[in-house]
């Protein structure tokens, strides 16, 4: 066992896991945040995105330990003092979602694309995507969320 | 007046807000104080008997709490799983349905079917240990082609199925169009593959199993679409337990596409287990199971023929195909490529006499059940990709051909030569509406300056049609199925005035808690934050049939009308007593009761309190304001529309750009256009998805899946799709209540007809689906 410590949505958090242990495990299983979901095995799909120290990243793709220290956000952490974060108010507004499944690794993909790309353009969006799989909604509508998202947040 | 939230209005979704914050409630989110793990050890071999089966080495291995095999299942008497519905050969013989247990017992016949169910304290116990079971396997040569299975000399995959035959099934009237082809003035002809798709919802399948000493009950809470369904085959069928003893819950689900529809060996070996232990057991797939296990969709060959006129008009139809069921008959899966396919060959056209057969068989593949459409997709696959090649035999204009042939507005009720009674549509004014929205009579020009910059311009259209709101029971009953297909709902006021609806319908991204809440706001008044809608547990919900088939609406929503029409009607007597009137002279509009001619009037709300307050009250009348209804439609409805896609294919690459769709579907009334878009929007990027992307492929001699994941089968990304035009046009359904057709599987079933019409009108060659950049620059570059 391993001792890790980072801060998730803010908290200070420590526990002790297996080494092997995935960073998406220890945000479901020790956190019990099951916001962060897990649509596959191979990495393609996701579901998982958080931030790890601002960035998006794909929580089965690191280990714990390697987030050591580190400022994790979840989509758990995305809200604000109750507020929705733009990107989750655009999501809603534009029924970017169906089944919700995939729509917190989405949002959370799309928080980071559009600080990345202030005004993106739909190919940028649909290229920047391409890592987050969507079952339910072809898309059209997670587009037209992120492009309006991105317009709130003052791109 | 209209009502604000009400029917029409595109409200925005009231489960959106769990889903965004991560506050959803998905399988693999629950788990229970002392859990278990299970890991299933499948079969590496895609045939192979299993001689023995050697556990000792993995029973003492680290945190195992226990290991089942499918000897240990029939030993407790529990019974394999089930196809419920039952198909006649053309000899009169019923269908084929071999023994489908859980868990092998004699052989596996598929690569990932259940050898062992290994339980742990943790889930990493439970794989470590299932690396300690030792099989013993006499590998057997397997056949995972549906026309090579059928062949003579094939493996023989069950000794129950000679010559691996389900059945030879045949709609319609031969001699009749025997006697048209040989008169006709043209015969046109086309073969066609239609792949095998992996439905692959983002959540794959999962079950939590608890059984409750004290009170005997076992609770399975499970990603079903159908909690009643499932309840009732695993009670009366397998044995699990009496259905009063047995609770089935499916909490959030995250898509299901038909794959959650059936009863699966996984679930049921779950709650099994749970009793056996006599703890909570947890399983859930990954994707690699759920490649390996979720019921594939498609997987047909066919050969289709169609004889017209020499004035363009279609004189008869015969189509002969054969479907792959995959190593076992899941839970549905004998009724796609039958009454959910035949009947769907005459699409939109008047058409004298169909013929139509099909042979289904297993074949040493996962099983093969319904999948997004199922059957509907297939033939309108058929139906349209025939249309584009008898209008170019013919040398017409594709939309011209269809148009001289379509069932015309004033037919209705029209009954098909298979045995379907299409209810209402305009065919016409929907074509008319998709080529204007895309500008068909531009294509030439557009065309034109594709290929002054050296690439290749295409257009293709499909005119489809469905069968949906899956239903009614007496018809499905006659054809084969062994339940009925009704709806149930319970309308509940409390007594503060706010609704609790109870469906038999399931929500697994389709808005229901939504759309079935606009129904109460709009016909009772009720504000929409004051409804809710719970479904999908059998201890709550009343008996139910569950979500596939775009029944929902048509079914489900028309059952809560009901209910609501009971609603009314008490409270128009209260209103009565209350206002000291006759019951003749309450008027009733959005939940406001009036007396004719006076400006007296009660609200919903205060009715609903006199009802559970009722000391001002009719004697006669029982207190409480609660009422269920059971609804059983009169006929299918019958969704129609075109999609036109336009492409544009660059011939050094073979890639193909869609560059435009149109869509404009007939569904009937909407009730919330925003939920019915992002339906056709999703329903359009599978059927794409299955044009130019995917397909399960198995290595033919070894039988392993080659497409075991998402790095080597191909889902639709964001840049793979382009922007979709939707609309719809409106004929009303006559058989139910709300007037609705059904809409979320529109998309599947037109999607990929459209977009190969649109590839061969490019390139001018035949060339079936997947239409990969290889495929597709090889046809270009053929002879």
């Amino acid at each position: 066992m391993t001792t890790v410590s980072m801060t998730v949505n803010g908290k200070k958090v420590s526990a002790d896991v297996a080494p092997n242990t995935l960073l998406v495990q220890f945000i479901r299983d020790n956190l019990r945040l099951t916001g962060t979901h897990v649509g596959c095995d191979t990495s393609q799909c996701g579901a998982c995105t958080v931030h790890v120290n601002g960035d998006s990243v794909k929580s089965c793709t690191m280990l714990a330990a390697q987030a050591e220290g580190a400022d994790v956000t979840t989509i758990e952490g995305l809200a604000k003092n109750g507020e929705l974060h733009p990107m989750q108010a655009a999501f809603k507004e534009n029924h970017g979602l169906q089944c919700g499944f995939c729509t917190p690794g989405m949002i959370m993909s799309a928080v980071d694309l559009v600080k990345r790309n202030p005004n993106p353009s739909e190919e940028t969006i649909r290229t920047e995507l391409e890592g987050n799989i969507c079952r339910c909604t072809g898309y059209h509508n997670i587009v037209k969320s992120v492009k309006a998202a991105a317009e709130n947040m003052g791109g | 007046m209209s009502v604000e939230n009400g029917i029409g209005a595109s409200v925005r979704r009231k489960e959106d807000q769990r889903f965004i914050t991560g506050n959803g409630h998905y399988l693999d989110d629950m788990n229970r104080a002392g859990q278990a793990y299970g890991y299933f050890l499948r079969s590496p071999y895609a045939f192979a008997k299993i001689k023995n089966i050697d556990l000792s080495a993995a029973k003492s291995a680290p945190g195992v709490v226990d290991i089942f095999t499918g000897a240990d299942m029939v030993a407790d008497g529990i019974g394999g799983l089930i196809c419920g519905w039952g198909i006649t050969s053309k000899d009169g013989s019923p269908h084929k349905a071999p023994p489908h247990n859980s868990m092998a017992v004699d052989a596996v016949r598929h690569v990932g079917d259940q050898v062992a169910f290994v339980i742990a304290e943790t889930l990493e116990q439970a794989k470590n240990a299932a690396e300690l079971i030792e099989v013993g396997y006499e590998v057997l040569t397997p056949v995972t082609n549906i026309a090579k299975a059928l062949a003579p000399g094939a493996p023989q995959i069950h000794e129950e199925a000679p010559g691996n035959l389900c059945y030879d099934w045949e709609l319609g009237d031969k001699a009749a169009v025997d006697a048209a082809f040989a008169n006709a003035a043209h015969v046109s002809k086309i073969d066609l593959v239609n792949n095998r798709l992996s439905p692959n919802p983002m959540e794959p399948r999962a079950a939590l199993g608890e059984y409750d000493a004290g009170s005997g009950e076992l609770t399975l809470h499970t990603t079903s679409q159908n909690p009643h369904v499932a309840r009732l085959i695993m009670s009366a069928f397998l044995g699990i337990a009496p259905e009063n003893k047995l609770r089935v819950v499916a909490p959030d689900v995250g898509g299901g596409f038909g794959s959650k529809i059936f009863v699966y060996a996984e679930e049921t070996t779950t709650i099994w287990a749970a009793r056996k232990i006599n703890r909570p057991v947890k399983w859930t797939a990954d994707r690699s199971e759920a490649f390996l296990t979720d019921a594939h969709g498609r997987d047909h060959v066919t050969h289709a023929e169609l004889a017209t006129d020499n004035d363009g008009k279609i004189l008869a139809f015969r189509v002969s195909t054969k479907a792959n069921m995959g190593a076992y008959l899941s839970t549905f899966a004998s009724a796609v490529p039958t009454y959910l396919y035949g009947t769907l060959l005459s699409g939109q056209y008047k058409i004298p006499s169909i013929y139509c057969e099909v042979q289904a068989g297993f074949t040493n593949t996962t099983p093969v059940d319904a999948y997004r459409g199922a059957g509907r997709p297939e033939a309108t696959y058929v139906v349209e990709r025939m249309m584009d090649t008898a209008a170019k035999d013919l040398k017409m204009d594709p939309t011209e051909f269809r148009l001289k042939n379509f069932i015309q507005p004033d037919a209705y009720p029209y009954e098909t030569p298979v045995i379907m009674t299409y209810d209402s549509g305009d065919y016409p004014l929907a074509m008319n509406l998709a080529k204007e929205m895309i500008d068909y009579n531009g294509f030439a020009a557009r065309k034109a300056q594709s290929e002054a910059n050296g690439k290749l311009r295409g257009i293709g259209v499909a005119a489809y049609i469905e069968a949906c709101g899956i239903a009614p029971s007496a018809a499905v009953g006659s054809l084969g199925a062994g339940v009925g297909l009704w709806e149930s709902a319970e309308v509940r006021f409390n007594p503060t005035g706010s609704v609790t609806v109870f469906t038999g319908s399931h929500s697994h991204g389709q808005g229901h808690e939504t759309t079935f809440a606009q129904i109460i706001a709009d016909k009772l008044g009720v504000p929409i934050d004051s409804v809710e809608v719970v479904h999908g547990d059998t201890s709550k919900v009343p008996f139910g049939m569950g979500t596939y088939g775009s029944r929902s609406l048509a079914v489900g929503g028309s059952a809560i009308v009901k209910a609501v029409d009971k609603i009314v009607e008490k409270s128009k007597k209260i209103a009565a007593h209350l206002m000291e009137a006759s019951v003749e002279d309450i008027e009733h509009e959005h939940g406001v009761f009036s007396v004719a001619g006076t400006d007296k009037k009660l609200t919903m709300g205060e009715i609903a309190f006199a009802a559970y307050v009722p000391h001002n009250y009719p004697a006669d009348l029982e207190p409480g304001m609660a009422e269920n209804a059971f609804y059983d439609p009169l006929n299918f409805t019958f969704p129609a529309g075109t999609h036109i896609a336009e492409v544009e294919i660059d011939p050094a690459t073979g890639v193909v750009d869609i560059v435009d769709w149109a869509a404009a579907d007939d569904f009937g009334n909407v009730i919330n256009p925003m939920i019915v878009e992002g339906q056709v929007h999703g329903g359009v990027a599978q059927g794409i998805g299955q044009a130019l992307l995917e397909g399960v492929i198995y290595d033919e001699e070894s039988g392993q899946l080659l497409t075991g994941s998402y790095m080597d089968y191909c889902m639709p990304r964001a840049d793979d799709l382009p922007n979709f035009r939707v609309a719809t046009t409106n004929t009303p359904c006559p058989s139910n209540p709300l007037g609705v057709k059904g809409c979320g599987e529109a998309g599947a079933i037109a999607g990929p007809a459209a977009l190969m019409n649109a590839i061969v009108n490019a390139i001018g060659k035949d060339i079936d689906m997947p239409a990969t950049p290889e495929k597709v620059w090889r046809a270009i570059n053929s002879n």
